[in-house]
């Protein structure tokens, strides 16, 4: 993975003591909270209900275990044991005080880590495919693309006060594990026919209040060009993005009201001023970032089959969890595995520090020291033998984090919600905690298959509601919580917006609307072939209005 | 009824203004305004509090007293008050006497 050179550390250490010293002159009351707000917020600082609250960006999901271990030392020694992973593939800590902050920021930068640019109105952390590098349907690694966008957009001066917040996001494999097309650029690394590397480049999508599917303005971007071909589109989003209002000024809304024809027309004219400029990626630049991405040593394991079959035959869980948690790897005797964060009744995205840990020693052990976020609030160990997966599982039992629901409707995304977030008009994780008691039989949740349910507890919706094959929208309505649904959300390369069912329901009814919705699905299902998805783009919302309202449905 | 509330400072913990003009820990110390006047009296006193560094996000909230007890009207302000629902050994809830926001 990629290594701090002198430049990156002397950057992140004197953004610590800068920072360092905003926090003494603030508490010391020499400047005030709306001068102080826009400093805080630039290294990550928000005040949520109880505390403040500390994001620190995981580069595109990447970790090693030094640093997971310095997330458990974080949880351990200035919050309450335990920290939140988010769609953003980062970590949030919830209860840190102002006066800690700066002493938590040099403790991460003593690991490469920091939390610059995870909020605020510009580039935010880079998100990538979780199983980048290790998948077997991947044309190339996206991440060193991932970490010249990171280099490029850190304390960029031109964007750093852009209309609103800025996300990207970059996949290597056709299958979109990284939802490219809800970002507000999403890049799509592939090869030409002359089998060169370069991207499809998708703009203006996002979700929130109005969620959009991005528009591809070029199907193939040659890789040198990739920072001249997005400083044009940051540009032009630069200067005619909507500073009036805060929530027109995405660049989703620019895209949309532009028109996507005419905005690529914008962006290819800025760009043709640019192409030939400095910011043209000399090969051996992008070459010389792409070995920090080498894959690890990974020697040949072949007695691996021999011990999986024989660990099937042994224990029922390790196939369960085989079947939903391991997949497979570009090297044959290796697998990339899901550490489930969605224990059955538990918060989505929390560990504690000492599951922090183990897997930080899982990691070193197994997995060549290298572990994932996803944006799907799991964890990953890319690179695993298949001749350790019987131990690795062993292990993870041991820590209870094993649920073998990967992908299952229990594997559901959660924005923190009203229990502590600021923003929320409505609670996001006991809902998710509820729906998970419900589908807690392992044997209904295969029956029901692939599902992804994904819960936001307001309108900005971190928690992908709007990209859930069932999606739940919490909103206050008359002082009380009512929970929207909507169907037929999907952040793949088929990516679809869900669409609102009908009237909410209350907290006491959710889990019930929401068994109702699936055990209509399993009614009219063609096969189990079928899931969810397929079966609600096959039939329509009917059927399951029908199921949720009856008489009511058909009146309306 | 209303009472103020803000967080502090230093640590971001949830406050409410006290008779004495202190910042407490717990709801059930917050002085309740139940006229103009003591409104306006806590308005100002949280003003003084904003500019001397000791509180930010100083907000006036409205609340009912149930049983003898100050009860935040909106959920939101029930939840400050007690911590997050999902994790009850967690927040000003952990602390002997307060109850669950939910």
């Amino acid at each position: 993975m990629y290594r701090y050179d002198e430049f990156d550390h002397g950057f992140v250490t004197a953004r610590v003591a800068e920072f360092r010293d905003q926090v003494e002159r603030r508490l010391a009351g020499e400047i005030t909270e709306d001068q102080f707000k826009p400093l805080r917020l630039m290294n990550g600082v928000y005040l949520q209900l109880h505390a403040y609250m500390l994001r620190i960006a995981v580069p595109y999901g990447t970790l090693n275990s030094r640093q997971m271990r310095m997330l458990a030392h974080i949880a351990r020694t200035y919050d309450k044991g335990y920290g939140h992973f988010t769609t953003r593939q980062n970590i949030q800590f919830n209860w840190p005080a102002l006066a800690d902050i700066p002493a938590i920021l040099n403790d991460l930068a003593s690991v490469e880590m920091h939390a610059i640019q995870t909020s605020g109105n510009c580039i935010r952390n880079v998100t990538a495919d979780h199983f980048a590098g290790a998948a077997a349907d991947e044309v190339a690694d996206p991440r060193p693309y991932a970490e010249i966008l990171r280099q490029w957009s850190s304390v960029h001066p031109e964007f750093s006060y852009l209309p609103r917040k800025f996300k990207i996001a970059v996949t290597g494999a056709e299958r979109d594990r990284a939802a490219i097309q809800v970002h507000d650029i999403g890049l799509h690394l592939k090869r030409n026919e002359a089998g060169e590397l370069g991207f499809a480049v998708w703009v203006g999508g996002g979700q929130g209040r109005t969620p959009m599917i991005a528009k591809k303005i070029r199907d193939f971007l040659p890789e040198r060009d990739l920072l001249s071909y997005v400083t044009a589109i940051m540009r032009v989003y630069n200067l005619h993005g909507r500073r009036d209002n805060k929530y027109k000024a995405r660049i989703k809304i620019l895209v949309h009201e532009t028109g996507a024809e005419e905005f690529a027309r914008q962006v290819e004219a800025e760009w043709e001023a640019l192409r030939d400029s400095e910011l043209k990626l000399p090969d051996a630049d992008i070459r010389a970032i792409e070995t920090y991405f080498a894959p690890p040593p990974l020697t040949a394991r072949p007695e691996g089959d021999e011990t999986v079959k024989l660990a099937r035959l042994d224990s029922r869980s390790f196939g369960a969890w085989l079947e939903r948690n391991v997949v497979s790897h570009r090297h044959p005797d290796y697998a990339a595995v899901t550490i489930s964060l969605k224990g059955i009744g538990e918060a989505p995205g929390d560990a504690t520090d000492v599951q922090m840990d183990a897997v930080a020693d899982l990691a070193e052990r197994y997995g060549f020291d290298e572990i994932r976020v996803s944006h799907e609030q799991n964890l990953i160990l890319p690179h695993v033998a298949r001749a350790d997966l019987k131990i690795v599982h062993e292990r993870l039992v041991e820590i209870g984090l094993a649920t073998a629901n990967a992908g299952l409707v229990t594997d559901i995304i959660a924005c923190p919600g009203l229990d502590y977030c600021a923003l929320a008009n409505a609670r996001s994780i006991p809902v998710a905690q509820d729906i998970s008691r419900r589908f807690a039989s392992a044997e209904r949740q295969r029956e029901v298959g692939e599902l992804k349910l994904k819960i936001s507890g307001c309108i900005n919706a971190c928690g992908h509601h709007h990209v859930g094959h069932i999606g739940i929208l919490g909103v206050e309505k008359k002082g009380a919580e009512l929970y929207q649904i909507t169907l037929g959300g999907s952040a793949d390369e088929n990516t679809s917006i869900g669409e609102i069912v009908g009237r909410g329901f209350g907290p006491d009814e959710i889990t019930d609307a929401i068994e109702t919705l699936i055990d209509t699905y399993l009614g009219l299902r063609a096969s189990r072939e079928e899931n969810f998805l397929q079966a609600y783009r096959r039939v329509g919302a009917q059927p399951f209005k029908d199921a949720l309202y009856g008489q009511e449905a058909k009146a309306a | 009824m209303k009472v103020l509330t803000a967080n502090r400072l230093i640590d971001g913990e949830a406050v409410w203004l006290a008779a004495d003009h202190s910042w407490s820990e717990t709801i059930a110390a917050a002085e309740v305004a139940r006229d103009d006047a003591s409104r306006e009296k806590l308005e100002r006193a949280g003003k003084a509090a904003l500019l001397k560094n000791e509180v930010v996000d100083v907000n006036l909230i409205d609340v009912a007293m149930e049983d003898g007890e100050i009860v935040p009207l909106r959920l939101r302000e029930r939840i400050r008050a007690a911590g997050p629902t999902t994790h009850p050994q967690f927040g000003k809830q952990a602390r002997p006497r307060i109850a669950q926001a939910a």
